[in-house]
């Protein structure tokens, strides 16, 4: 059975993921990682589902459309902030700072 | 080492390395190209894992739909030439290692795990199910019953999220 294996590339890719957020300065670039930190969870719920029954196919199903609206809203926000300040650099969007 | 074990090693090998050049790629589109990839290792390993409707979901949605926003964003703000580097310094390199890599050790912990007997079903009844109904109903059976609500409710979502991207990115309603 490839549950344990499936569990520890789920852990090492949510690892990767948020060791990019903490790494990158580019608001997109850290978009891409929490994609990426989504996907491990994917993993985990599949893997899971092969043994305990197709609900966690479904689970899957439902975070793939979250993940979809996330991207849509967060990008159109990116959008938003480049409009006003010109860049999408973390250290820069300091808007709510008082 | 049974087949299905070294095609899952193979691919779980890429999907990391993808991972880890997209997370140290200079270039936005880089990364994000790094993502696709993953996402693809990702869609053979669900695949093995009895779960075919949600590897075709995560080629089509995921590394069709969701990248090509990404990638379209990224060429709309002009990002994919470089503009010097956008990663921490030394002290947050050593920061991101330390959190990285203590949390790496705890979900490793936890991947241990083994679910309780009563509940797992007897080897190959996802395959049984899936040969039974196809790639499709296997997973349409219990959406559409079980999980009808839910589903009614991420329609919602997704409208509430379509009208809230056009009121943002628009210039001026």
């Amino acid at each position: 059975m490839l549950l344990g294996p499936s569990l520890g590339l789920s852990a090492v890719l949510f690892s990767l993921g948020v060791a990019g957020v903490l790494f990158r300065r580019n608001a997109i670039v850290i978009f891409i990682c929490i994609e990426l930190m989504l996907n491990a969870v994917n993993l985990s719920f599949i893997a899971f589902a092969q043994q305990l029954g197709r609900s966690g196919q479904v689970i899957v199903f439902f975070v793939m459309a979250v993940a979809a609206a996330e991207a849509a809203v967060g990008l159109a926000i990116m959008i938003a902030i480049y409009r006003h300040k010109d860049t999408i650099d973390v250290r820069e969007i300091n808007l709510l700072r008082g | 080492m049974s087949q299905t074990e070294a095609v899952f090693w193979f691919f779980a090998a890429v999907s990391v390395i993808s991972a880890f050049l997209c997370i140290t790629r200079r270039n936005p589109v880089a990364s994000a190209l790094w993502l696709v990839n993953t996402l693809f290792a990702l869609a053979a390993i669900f695949i093995l894992l009895d779960a075919h409707f949600i590897g075709a979901l995560q080629v089509l949605v995921y590394a069709g739909a969701i990248m090509v926003l990404f990638l379209f964003v990224i060429m709309l703000l002009n990002l994919g030439r470089d503009t010097g580097t956008d990663m921490l310094g030394w002290a947050g390199r050593i920061v991101m290692l330390a959190v990285g890599a203590l949390l790496a050790t705890e979900l490793l912990v936890l991947a241990r795990v083994v679910p309780d007997q009563r509940f797992v079903l007897p080897a190959g009844t996802l395959a049984r199910i899936t040969e039974e109904q196809g790639a499709v109903g296997a997973i349409a059976a219990p959406l559409f019953r079980d999980y009808l609500i839910p589903f009614e409710i991420t329609s919602v979502l997704l409208l509430a999220a379509v009208v809230g991207a056009v009121v943002l990115a628009k210039r001026r309603l």
